[in-house]
């Protein structure tokens, strides 16, 4: 498990969709400026019957889920074995990871008083009753794991750069200043590369154990997303309240996981002017039917078994999403059912974007519009809180954008013929 | 390299659904909470109510400066007039409203905290800020504490808790009983103190819940035969006699188990002594460091295969 399996990605880093990104952040995080002085109904349209729009909606519980790749990853290298997808983890930690330190900072955003935000580390406040407290301590501890898990990238750039740029900024610099640079500068530059040299080895050590409380903390923060609406017993409708909540936002984090890990790969590949990974993706795409068979079972045997299935089939408007969130889930794993499919990057593709949306659609179903607090109230978003959302949304892609062209994210090209012939080992040793 | 089974996927997927069917079961196993009926509350009798909303600025006058209360003024009033909330909102703490059916059939409610004995906002509450007085009953906030995630809105049945959404420093409003004003000074909640025609009774549970059963017993056919409050979601202190359907006067039909034992007992089973998460932790690790040093070995031995062919 060599940190030689990845490279960056050679590009310029100023390309027209960094600009259109770039300008969707700034109109993102100016309207965030606004919410901080004028108060949060002043961007949106939540209110005391939807106290919760689609920041939470989205951003946290959507947007998780979709930043689940890291998390299927690390299942299906180290816990189901298949060493050969090592390659492909970096890039899905590096999503994962701009995926949770947003849905983190998307809520500092969204909570009034977030000052006292504290009072998580203060045991006499601990609330273990409280749904949101473990999400909430799971998150932030996730969103660390994360950041050690992708620091050997970093370390490893450290650890080999000449500080180029930085030399030549800091020489234009104190020429314009009119002076000469001072030797310290040099040599504390030299102190870092050292520590990342020090460092990197013994990280790489207790790696695996940081890799799998990756693995746990998802698993319990995940399933705690669903407990979070078992309190609303009397304002989700009952298509959605179960005390199956919990397990079926895991599996559906799963299944929304490796789909996502599939599109990232196809779009990046594509974007990148990358060869596609199709063997790899192909292997994936296997697992993704049998997690959404049994989500889909858990599903309509829990519907059966509340007597809630004349409810589904009612045609009402909670019945067309629910069938909606069920077909696009249902229609995606189809497709992935087939082999021949399966090969091809166009259906891979079409079947993981139809699962995400399915998957994601029941966290919205579940969150906001399977969410009725009673009469006379409604809930649409704000174009100021959609913009906030988008801008997020935008700085996620634009940091994945410029990640990958300075540090060794992506697989290496030249490995991948190996590769290649390691998953098509694995296939044979299978048939 | 080992051949992968799905066997193995499997069987994380079981232990995680195993722990949560052991929630299921083990929640009809745990106790249920106790309703304790020497706690504080209020009775309000809507037939009796005249709507003179004198408990709305008592609550107000007592209130505004500890709990954030504000005036708000209508869309015709230019002058500032009159105090004119719409609705519960986050100045305004309690409010009478008259729901008319036709000219003959009509009714006053009052909106306020119900002060549950099983509070669905306390469960909730990831950082306790919401608390339940265990002597008094009173819910209480406290904005030192609260993070404003707003979760107590969300599970709250009677859309009590109220934010205040136009504020750069927002909180949350909601009745506390008087608890550091009205009561602490006078032994009684602002709105019962004031009310000129006793729609309004401030006592303990077990003596408003006689009172209630009294007011039945002797007027048979001037109210409907039910103490709104007395066991929906597991009892509330604040009890509703009325003449009126509640559910017309926006009191919600709700059933008699409080929301917050469903949930605890699920989020309890999952977590009960932090065992299940230590476990899968511990098995995951077990199975990650056996899949690493096979994959180990079976490198070695492709390298010592290789040196071997070398030779």
């Amino acid at each position: 498990m060599g940190h030689d399996e990845y490279q960056k990605h050679d590009a310029k880093i100023l390309t027209p969709s960094f600009i259109v990104l770039l300008t969707l952040t700034l109109i993102g995080f100016s309207l965030i400026a606004v919410r901080f002085i004028k108060g949060i109904g002043a961007v949106t349209n939540m209110s005391d019957g939807y106290p919760w729009g689609i920041w939470i909606t989205y951003d946290v519980a959507t947007g998780t889920a979709i930043a689940c790749g890291g998390y299927a990853m690390a299942i299906l290298i180290y816990i189901r074995n298949r060493m050969h997808y090592h390659p492909m983890i970096r890039s899905a930690i590096l999503t994962s990871m701009f995926g949770y330190g947003l849905a983190g900072f998307s809520v500092m955003v969204d909570v009034g008083r977030p000052w006292n935000s504290y009072n998580f580390f203060i045991p006499s406040k601990w609330q273990a009753n409280s749904a949101m407290f473990e999400v909430a301590l799971c998150v932030m501890a996730y969103t660390t794991v994360l950041l050690l898990e992708f620091l050997p990238a970093v370390l490893t750039t450290l650890e080999k750069t000449e500080w180029k740029t930085l030399q030549l900024l800091l020489d234009k610099l104190y020429a314009r200043m009119g002076m000469e640079r001072p030797e310290r500068i040099g040599e504390r530059l030299d102190k870092v590369k050292e520590v990342a040299a020090w460092l990197k080895p013994r990280l790489d050590k207790v790696l695996i154990f940081i890799i799998v409380l990756g693995i746990t903390l998802p698993t319990m923060h995940q399933s705690s997303l669903g407990s979070l609406l078992l309190i609303a017993s009397t304002k989700l409708h009952p298509l959605w309240h179960t005390g199956f909540l919990p397990l079926l936002f895991l599996i559906n984090c799963m299944f929304i996981g490796y789909s996502i890990a599939i599109l990232e790969s196809v779009i990046s590949c594509y974007a990148f002017k990358r060869p596609f990974e199709t063997k790899e993706l192909s292997g994936m795409a296997r697992i993704i039917p049998w997690l959404t068979v049994i989500w889909l079972s858990v599903v309509i045997g829990d519907l059966a078994w509340r007597g809630q299935l004349g409810a589904a089939l009612s045609f009402d408007f909670y019945s067309r999403f629910f069938l909606l969130e069920f077909g696009l889930v249902a229609g995606g794993s189809l497709l992935l059912f087939s082999g021949r499919k399966r090969e091809s990057i166009r259906w891979l593709f079409l079947s993981a974007a139809l699962i995400v949306l399915g998957g994601a659609l029941y966290r919205f179903n579940v969150y906001l519009i399977g969410f009725n607090p009673g009469k006379g109230w409604h809930y649409f978003p704000s174009l100021a809180e959609l913009m906030i959302t988008v801008g997020i949304v935008a700085f996620e892609i634009l940091g994945y954008q410029v990640l990958v062209k300075i540090l060794p994210v992506l697989p290496k090209l030249h490995t991948r013929q190996q590769l290649d012939e390691a998953a098509g080992q694995a296939v044979a040793e299978k048939a | 390299m080992k051949k992968p089974s799905r066997r193995d996927f499997l069987k994380i997927m079981g232990a995680s659904g195993a722990a949560l069917m052991a929630g299921r079961v083990g929640a009809e196993a745990s106790e249920l909470h106790q309703v304790n009926n020497d706690t504080l509350g209020m009775l309000y009798d809507a037939t009796k109510c005249v709507g003179c909303k004198a408990c709305m600025s008592a609550c107000k006058r007592v209130n505004s400066d500890y709990g954030s209360l504000a005036f708000e003024q209508a869309k015709f009033d230019s002058d500032g007039l009159w105090d004119a909330p719409q609705d519960l909102s986050g100045s305004t703490r309690t409010l009478i409203k008259l729901f008319k059916e036709s000219d003959k059939q009509w009714s006053y409610v009052k909106y306020s905290c119900m002060h549950c004995q099983k509070p669905s906002c306390v469960s909730v509450c990831p950082v306790s800020a919401m608390t339940r007085d265990k002597v008094t009953g009173t819910v209480d906030y406290n904005k030192d504490t609260c993070i404003g995630c707003r979760y107590c809105q969300i599970a709250c049945a009677f859309n009590i808790p109220k934010f205040q959404w136009d504020k750069a420093i927002p909180q949350i409003v909601k009745c506390d009983l008087c608890k550091n004003t009205n009561l602490a000074k006078k032994g009684i909640t602002a709105c019962a103190e004031v009310c000129p025609v006793g729609a309004i009774m401030f006592g303990k549970r077990k003596d408003l819940l006689e009172e209630a059963n009294r007011r039945l017993r002797e007027s048979p056919g001037k109210y409907i035969n039910h103490i709104y409050g007395e066991k929906e979601v597991g009892g509330t202190n604040h009890l509703y006699l009325s003449a009126m359907q509640f559910n017309k006067l926006g009191l919600p039909v709700l059933a008699e188990a409080a929301p917050a034992e469903f949930s605890e007992k699920i989020q309890h089973t999952i977590y009960k002594g932090f065992i299940a998460p230590v476990a899968l932790y511990g098995t995951l690790c077990f199975v990650a460091l056996k899949n690493m040093k096979g994959h180990g070995k079976h490198q070695e031995n492709e390298n010592k295969e290789d040196s071997d062919h070398g030779a």
